[in-house]
């Protein structure tokens, strides 16, 4: 898809697209790597257990200039993953793509761990446990067993990371400033048109937002609801 | 020490573990067949012990040596994960699988157990069961009867070398239990494996097993064949108010008039209750020590139907009022327990002959060959 064209058509399109998919990459990100967190967390007996759920839950509590400011070090051509990302690629973290996918997982991660880990602790080893003596290994257990019987926490970390990266701004703004095509999403593209009072833009590209938003969350819980019935 | 060689046809089990408030220190050695009830009150460790076979906890030392075979030998680092040990294991709470059918959950280790060694087949244990009109339904609509059942079933479906049970009555309501019974007992009649059997219902012991281990707080206390260890009253666990023996015994002929049976022990003929199926069966009596009585006469006038001679072997002092005394008819152990003042007044000591008279007997189906 052309999204230059795209974009001369409905100036808000291309912002929207590249939210959609900035969400898309994380969420598919998070759901490995947050799950892994999440199952760490859940099972782990280790003294560091509160160390890392406080690191993990930050983004909740920070403001998202103090999220993106650090992140913006971090990523920066001379921070420790930019720099090295500067290294192996030639170019810069900040103000790329690939860098808003990097601090938006950052970002979103307490939204995929929490509801996983939730899931992971409710549900207990007993199911896990009668699998393994049936014969399954760890990852089949966790394929066949774990990941059905948790399939609400999982839903709800995908829609919360989902709908969570795609209402991001303030670290976006940091980190990735306001590039067209690739940097320039959805929120910062609204707070464009209200800065040069172009309240008709605004409106069109919120109320898409909002219904979108309200769509992904309805159909969460009344999947939640159809997940969470065994007979 | 245990010995480092383990003859075939033996299980042998060592575990240690500690912790905070437990420790946990068993040298067993079992038989490959039969059912071997493990005893004790709560917190003697039983779950443990189990969990530390099936490889489900981690202990401080470990060996278990299956059939010759080392499952388990932390001084050689060997230690099989869960899923490379062939264990059936029915756990207290069922724990079916809530989001898969009945026969999903069936289908569950027999999938995953290697080609061609399935020792039974899924129409064979669905029969043996009495599953077959449950397979179409969820875990959440069945009674916890069922759900038991399905759970060893399950447990029998992955090709399993021992199976290791629970407490698998001890969530179930009087009605349930009953009902599932008697499938834990076919299963002692048909299956060539051994079957370790936890329970702190020593009624269900009596019913099921063949060898006895009793445990409290992480030890072992004794071990044996069940009717031997039953006569250990030393042992606080099995002195009691269901203190008691078993008998075993064959059919000798059912008085239909009366609805009797008179079933011939290694020592006696006692009549009992019911009717049980074909002469010459194999029948299991538990005769509790409280339904017991002495007598120094053979009563001429009384209700009570099994009255024999017996002699007193040794008597053991009880706090209270009552004694327990055990007595020897033939080659039959039975414990009667009578108060210290009887005992006094009758003039009563070790070695002499006098008639008992049992009250009530339950019988139980003996289906082992």
């Amino acid at each position: 898809m052309n999204i230059e064209s795209l974009s001369l058509d409905w100036p808000g399109l291309g912002a929207l697209w590249l939210s959609v998919k900035l969400a898309a990459i994380t969420t598919l990100i998070l759901l490995v790597v947050g799950t892994a967190i999440a199952w760490w967390l859940a099972n782990t007996r280790s003294r560091a257990k509160p160390v890392i759920q406080s690191l993990v839950a930050l983004p909740i509590v920070l403001p998202p200039t103090v999220m993106g400011f650090y992140l913006l070090i971090l990523l920066g051509p001379y921070g420790a993953i930019g720099g090295w990302w500067v290294e192996l690629t030639g170019s810069a973290l900040t103000f790329s793509f690939t860098g808003l996918v990097i601090a938006s997982c950052f970002y979103s991660l307490p939204f995929a761990v929490q509801p996983l880990q939730g899931a992971f602790e409710s549900m207990g080893r007993k199911e896990l446990e009668a699998a393994r003596t049936l014969g399954a290994s760890p990852i089949d257990a966790f394929f066949s067993i774990v990941v059905p019987l948790s399939a609400p926490g999982f839903l709800t970390a995908l829609v919360l990371s989902f709908a969570h990266t795609l209402g991001e701004f303030g670290v976006v703004l940091m980190v990735g400033g306001n590039i067209p095509g690739e940097t320039k999403l959805i929120s910062i593209a609204i707070y464009d048109h209200v800065e040069s009072l172009n309240y008709a833009a605004a409106h069109a590209l919120s109320l898409t937002l909002l219904g979108f938003a309200f769509l992904i969350l309805l159909t969460m819980f009344l999947l939640n609801r159809r997940l969470l019935r065994h007979d | 020490m245990t010995s480092m060689t383990t003859s075939s046809g033996a299980l042998s089990i060592r575990y240690q573990l500690t912790r905070a408030a437990f420790s946990l220190d068993v040298d067993l050695e079992l038989s490959m067949q039969g059912v071997t009830g493990v005893f004790g009150p709560s917190g003697a460790g039983k779950t443990t012990l189990l969990r530390c076979m099936a490889g489900l906890e981690k202990c401080d030392a470990g060996r278990l040596v299956v059939d010759g075979t080392a499952w388990e030998d932390s001084s050689a680092r060997v230690k099989r994960a869960s899923h490379q040990r062939q264990i059936g294991y029915v756990f207290q709470e069922a724990r079916l699988f809530p989001h898969l059918n009945v026969s999903r959950n069936l289908e569950y280790g027999l999938r995953r157990s290697a080609a061609g060694s399935s020792v039974f087949d899924l129409d064979y244990v669905v029969n043996l069961l009495a599953l077959k009109n449950l397979l179409d339904r969820k875990p959440v609509t069945l009674s916890g009867g069922e759900v038991q059942r399905v759970a060893i079933g399950r447990a029998l479906l992955c090709s399993p070398k021992m199976l290791l049970m629970d407490e698998p009555l001890a969530a179930l309501d009087e009605a349930h239990k009953e009902e599932v019974l008697p499938f834990v007992e076919r299963l002692h009649a048909e299956l060539k494996m051994p079957i370790v059997y936890v329970s702190h219902n020593i009624d269900e012991i009596c019913r099921l097993c063949d060898q006895l281990v009793v445990m409290d707080a992480g030890r072992v206390m004794t071990q044996g064949d069940l009717q031997s260890v039953l006569l250990q009253t030393e042992q606080p666990m099995l002195s009691g108010k269901e203190a008691g023996t078993v008998l075993f015994g064959r059919i000798r002929e059912y008085d239909l008039a009366f609805d009797l049976t008179r079933v011939e022990t290694a020592g006696s003929q006692l009549w009992v209750p019911g009717h049980f199926g074909s002469s010459s069966a194999e029948l299991r009596l538990r005769v509790r020590a409280n339904d017991v009585s002495i007598c120094l006469e053979r009563p001429a006038k009384t209700s009570i139907l099994n009255v024999m001679r017996a002699q007193i072997e040794s008597v053991q002092d009880e706090t209270g009022a009552s004694m327990l005394a055990h007595l020897r008819a033939g080659d039959d152990h039975i414990l009667a327990r009578i108060t210290r003042r009887s005992w006094s007044d009758l003039g009563l000591q070790p070695g002499d002959s006098v008639f008992v008279q049992i009250k009530s007997i339950a019988v139980r189906n003996r289906l082992a060959s």
